[in-house]
């Protein structure tokens, strides 16, 4: 091979090969050590001899280039060769230095490099490299080096002992570039945490690295690294927290730079604080205790700062817990036990001051060591809980009252977190009379704020096992009683029906058999003293303190029989307005109802009972209205029947679909064939034909609305019999009743059954048929408004689940908003189809629901709406805006933000709208706007401020806007663009002088 | 960057001329440093017994507040030696609760208001 022919190298074509030497005559008369194995002889004449250090230095950032690509291919042999190369040259020019240390890079990351030469490589490079006076990137190089022979041959390096880390010490000592001090913090952390032996350098490690704590360090602006003030401060936290032999170093750091004027510093010295106590045990932190202590106590007593406070509470937590780990042996001292007592000591005495500042700090604290251990616990409530007993006493102001108990509320919920602990127990329980009467006394003080407070005791205690005595729990529901009944503030009679919530499940013995009869008694006895009528809003209590106590199985038991007895009693009633009698006892049922859910038994139990109930009542109301129509029943009302949906629906979303398809056999039949049987008390006058003709059986048809409640709320795969007769009927009622709650109804209804029918030949033929009814309709006779309710229900229940069909619907409704008798209504129910519905068709009844179906109706059909408005005339234009700003009110704020650019200028001109409905929803879906794509907006400012001035001109509408919009318009008052700052100076100055005096 | 925003606070409608015209406010007694996010003006009453020095010091000071970027710290403060009161009055000037006080009072409210919409 002719010497000094560059086509014979083979770079680019064969680099393996190209390592194999030949054996030419000129490769042996350069000196191996200068000339690396197979390294092409020219090139190594050429360069690597070359006297002047720019072109060597070229020829070895050549070599080590080609080695970064190739690392991977070479041979064992081939690595001892390069690597002796390297070493060798480590001791040339400081210019060559950095292509030198690429080349090391590239052959550290070799997997066939022979046992032993990563140490020599180390030792070489801590030997003849002098580190921080190179470049950044050339800093990085090394410590690429050695972390990629730690993570490769840890044990190799583990032989060096105590000169490796003593090496590495150097090279990072007095590293500045956040980049750099990231990586060196990683291997820091690796040395410590790997065992690596330290030997006599822990203080100089600690001494290298604790030096940049705390942390100061702001990036840059447009610093393309990203490198945040947050990932040095957690990566160097992780070195100084990693090993108890850092402690009698850092300890005193820690303690000093909490005295720091910076918050950052003290908020930084304080986490690492807590870090440590995760790996701490007493030997370390022993000396420390008592200016640690002081320190901490100095910052929670002084600070103004909750954030400090917060982190200093979680200190002192990890200290006491630290301190509670610690295994005893028998001649040390317990150092928790005189933390405590130093604590105790500290604060005890402010407790007993509950006007001074320092009660609350000093509570925090103690509460903070107690909840570190179940031992902290025990010893400082031990201590406080008397104290506080005693205090509360001593102090008979409401208001100091207050303090001391919302204290001992704390130390209890402490209690509460260790749970049932037999020796923990009998501190406390040995308090139980005082502990008791100080609650009763507070749930009877005038003081709603104290009665609170109580009340929150009281629910503490009760969940306590074992601590409440069976007197103590009938004095607890008495007391409880009272405040729900009597008490005038509602309060505390709410938060009493939510404690009695709470201990029901508890204790439901005691709730069932002392409340749940008073509760009825008073219901009751109400009825009786009829002339002289007690509030209602007592009846009102009792019921939703029913509702509230229904918390277990065996108190729903008793409560729901009392409910519908009551329900029963008010339909007897024959004054006005119960209706709303009606609809309270619904919502107390509603929340029973939701309450059982969860527990299969009770939701079965609670079916059974209360559906059947609730349809005989409605179904023997509805047939005396038929033979004595002039009899008004509240039970029949609008309202009344709107109240018992969300109770039947509620029974239901939850059964097994076993004891769903038992309920709906029996229900279905009913409204087809008026199939009585299985109601109680069913001895009618006359049959129930709900889907009769005839004017006397309107009552009975409103009814659909509890069959919807039904069949709308059962798990998709429970089998409705003999649905496609219940559909056509369904169809039929919804098109030609004139009762317009009934025909909404029966739409919903059909609409929530079509959402959930299996796709196929069925399903379209029913959907035909819907079809073939509605345009008829629609398109003339009495009966529009109807059809338009069908078809907006229709349209729904096809747009939730992704039906083909609903796109044809759309288009009709779309095509409706030219109508002039329809448009406004068609334009509305935009809002119905985007909106969740209450009732049906929504993912609480199993409806069938794709998750992006907005934004799908979005992309679908907006463009129509804008090509509709835009060919309107003009006496129907709004009702496109109006469509329009629904969609875009129910769109997603991220997805409204991308897409409203496109859709501003017709927004805009909906500003000028003269439909209050389209102003208000147009400044909605402009506000996001004005707060999240400034940039956008600005090139609208000019237009938008117009408009909205012209808008203020009836400014009352506009007020409600005011604090939203001038906290919108404060983010562009920084924006880059003079003009956008102009313009948005300009509002803003227009906005705070809407409303003002001196306009 | 913000030096253009300017402080257009007309005294009142029958008092026409704006501050600037005034030189109670001049261009040069305005510091912005939008680095360290703070505004310093500094400005002049007509006669060392300005009755108004108060009132104008709050204008000035809530046309700034409503039109920075909140990160701002705004200084209002008359320049030295040129009022009989000016201790005290930047004292209630830098007093961040009373500003906020005198701006619930609806009188003087309506007072500022007043000023800041004269010009249009």
């Amino acid at each position: 091979m002719p010497a000094g022919d560059p086509s014979r190298a083979g770079l680019c074509h064969r680099p393996p090969s190209f390592w194999v030497c030949s054996g030419c005559i000129s490769c042996s008369s350069v000196p191996a050590h200068k000339r690396p194995f197979g390294f092409p002889s020219w090139l190594a004449r050429s360069c690597l001899e070359n006297t002047d250090p720019r072109t060597r230095g070229r020829g070895i950032q050549l070599l080590s280039q080609v080695l970064l690509q190739c690392y991977s291919l070479l041979q064992e042999k081939e690595v001892l060769h390069l690597v002796l190369f390297y070493e060798n040259r480590l001791q040339d020019h400081h210019l060559v230095i950095p292509s030198v240390l690429q080349g090391l890079r590239a052959l550290s990351m070799c997997e066939v490099l022979a046992p032993g030469l990563a140490v020599s490589v180390l030792k070489a490079i801590f030997q003849e490299v002098h580190v921080q006076s190179l470049l950044q990137l050339d800093r990085h190089t090394v410590y690429s080096i050695i972390t990629n022979f730690m993570g490769t041959r840890e044990e190799e390096l583990k032989s060096l002992g105590a000169d490796f880390t003593f090496g590495f010490i150097q090279v990072m000592d007095g590293e500045k570039d956040p980049r750099n001090l990231l990586v060196a913090f990683q291997i820091v952390r690796d040395l410590i945490v790997k065992n690596y032996a330290l030997g006599p350098f822990v203080e100089e490690l600690f001494e290298v690295t604790s030096c940049y704590f705390p942390i100061d360090f702001t990036p840059p602006p447009n610093d393309p690294h990203g490198i945040q003030r947050e990932d040095l401060i957690l990566s160097l936290r992780a070195v100084l927290a990693s090993t108890p032999q850092f402690a009698e170093f850092l300890l005193p750091l820690l303690i000093e730079k909490m005295d720091s004027d910076l918050q950052s510093a003290k908020l930084d010295s304080l986490q690492t604080l807590a870090a440590c106590c995760a790996i701490y045990r007493q030997k370390e932190l022993q000396e420390f205790l008592p200016s640690l202590w002081s320190s901490l106590r100095r910052e929670v007593f002084q600070t103004a700062s909750e954030k400090v406070e917060a982190e200093c509470l979680a200190a002192l937590h990890a200290l006491s817990a630290c301190l509670s780990r610690s295994v005893l042996s028998s001649d040390t001292e317990d150092l928790l036990d005189s933390f405590l007592s130093s604590v105790l000591q500290d604060c005890r005495h402010h407790l007993c001051e509950p006007d001074m500042k320092l009660v609350w700090p000093s509570a925090k604290l103690l509460q903070a060591a107690a909840g570190a251990s179940l031992r902290t616990c025990h010893r400082i409530t031990r201590s406080v809980v008397p104290l506080l007993l005693e205090q509360y006493t001593k102090h008979p102001q409401s208001s100091q009252r207050r303090t001391i108990l919302e204290m001992l509320l704390g130390f209890l919920e402490l209690q509460q977190k260790w749970g049932h602990v037999e020796e923990d127990e009998s501190a406390l329980l040995s308090l139980r009379a005082p502990v008791c009467s100080v609650v009763f006394s507070a749930m009877t003080d005038p003081s709603v704020q104290l009665q609170l407070v109580g009340i929150r005791v009281l629910t503490v205690l009760g969940s306590l096992q074992g601590f409440l005595s069976p007197p103590d729990l009938e004095l607890v529901v008495d007391h409880l009683l009272r405040l729900i009944l009597h008490e005038e503030d509602s309060q505390s009679s709410e938060a009493a029906m939510e404690a009695a919530g709470s201990l029901a499940p508890i204790y439901p013995q005691i709730f069932s058999g002392r409340m749940v009869p008073r509760l009825g008694e008073e219901l009751q006895s109400e009825r009786e003293e009829e002339g002289s009528r007690a509030p209602r809003s007592l009846q009102q209590r009792c019921l939703q303190a029913l509702a509230a106590v229904s918390t277990h199985t065996s108190i729903v038991r008793e409560t729901i029989p009392v409910l519908l007895q009551h329900l029963r009693r008010v339909q007897k009633g024959s004054e006005a307005g119960n209706a709303q009698d009606v609809v309270s006892v619904c919502q107390s049922l509603h929340r029973v109802a939701l309450q059982c859910q969860q527990d299969a038994e009770s939701c079965w139990y609670y079916h059974q009972t209360v559906v059947p109930c609730l349809l005989a009542m409605a179904v023997q109301a509805a047939m005396q209205e038929s033979t004595h129509p002039l009899q008004g029943k509240a039970l029949l009302e609008e309202e009344a029947l709107a109240a018992m949906v969300p109770v039947i629906s509620a029974a239901s979303t939850h059964l097994s679909p076993e004891l769903a398809a038992q309920s709906v056999s029996h229900v279905v039949p009913l409204f087809l064939d008026g199939e009585v049987s299985f109601l109680p008390q069913n001895s009618f006058p006359c049959s129930f034909q709900p889907f009769e003709g005839g004017e006397r059986l309107e009552a009975q048809r409103r009814l659909v609305a509890l069959l919807m409640a039904f069949v709308c709320s059962l798990p998709r795969n429970v089998v409705i019999p003999q649905q496609e007769r219940l559909l056509r009927e369904l169809l039929a009622l919804s098109c030609s009743c004139n009762c317009p709650f009934t025909a909404t109804t029966a739409a919903k209804c059909f609409a929530g059954l079509v959402n959930k029918h299996p796709a196929g030949q069925q399903l379209d033929e029913i959907l035909q048929l819907a079809v073939n009814r509605m345009e008829p309709g629609l398109a003339e006779g009495p009966h529009r408004t109807q059809a338009l309710t069908l078809l907006l229900w229709v349209t729904k229940a096809l747009v939730l689940r992704y039906h083909p069909l609903s796109s044809r619907l759309t288009d009709k409704l779309l095509g409706l908003l030219g109508d002039a008798e329809l448009g406004p209504v068609a334009a509305d129910g935009f809002s119905l189809l985007m909106a969740d519905s209450p009732d049906v068709l929504h993912k609480g009844c199993h409806a069938d629901v794709r998750i992006m179906f907005r934004q799908r109706f979005f992309t679908d059909n907006v463009p129509k709406l804008v090509q509709g408005f835009h060919g309107a005339g003009p006496d129907v234009k709004a009702n496109y805006l109006k469509g329009l700003s629904h969609v875009l009110n129910h769109l997603p704020k991220p997805v409204l933000v991308t897409e409203l650019p496109t859709l501003l200028s017709l927004l805009l001109e909906a500003l000028s709208c003269s439909d209050r409905v389209v102003q208000l929803s147009t400044l909605s879906c402009l506000q996001p706007l004005l707060l999240e794509a400034p940039q956008i907006m600005s090139l609208h400012v000019d237009t938008l401020v117009t408009k909205f001035l012209s808008l203020a001109s009836s400014p009352t509408m506009l007020l409600p806007y005011k604090a939203r919009v001038i906290r919108a318009l404060a983010k562009p008052l920084d924006d880059k663009k003079r003009l956008v700052r102009k313009e948005a100076v300009a509002a803003r100055g227009e906005w705070f002088l809407l409303g003002s005096p001196g306009r | 960057k913000v030096t253009g925003v300017g402080v257009g606070v007309g005294v009142n409608a029958s008092h026409p001329l704006t501050l600037e015209e005034l030189n109670v406010v001049e261009q040069v007694r305005v510091k912005v440093n939008d680095a360290e996010s703070t505004v310093a003006v500094e400005f002049t009453p007509t006669i060392p017994h300005c009755s108004m020095a108060t009132l104008i010091g709050l204008s000035i000071k809530v046309k700034l507040i409503r039109s920075l970027p909140e990160r701002f710290k705004v200084d209002v403060h008359i320049t030295p030696g040129t009022h009989a009161s000016e201790h005290a009055v930047n004292k209630q000037l830098a007093d961040k609760e009373r500003v906020a006080a005198a701006l619930e009072n609806s009188h003087l409210l309506e007072v500022v208001n007043q000023c800041l919409s004269a010009r249009s």
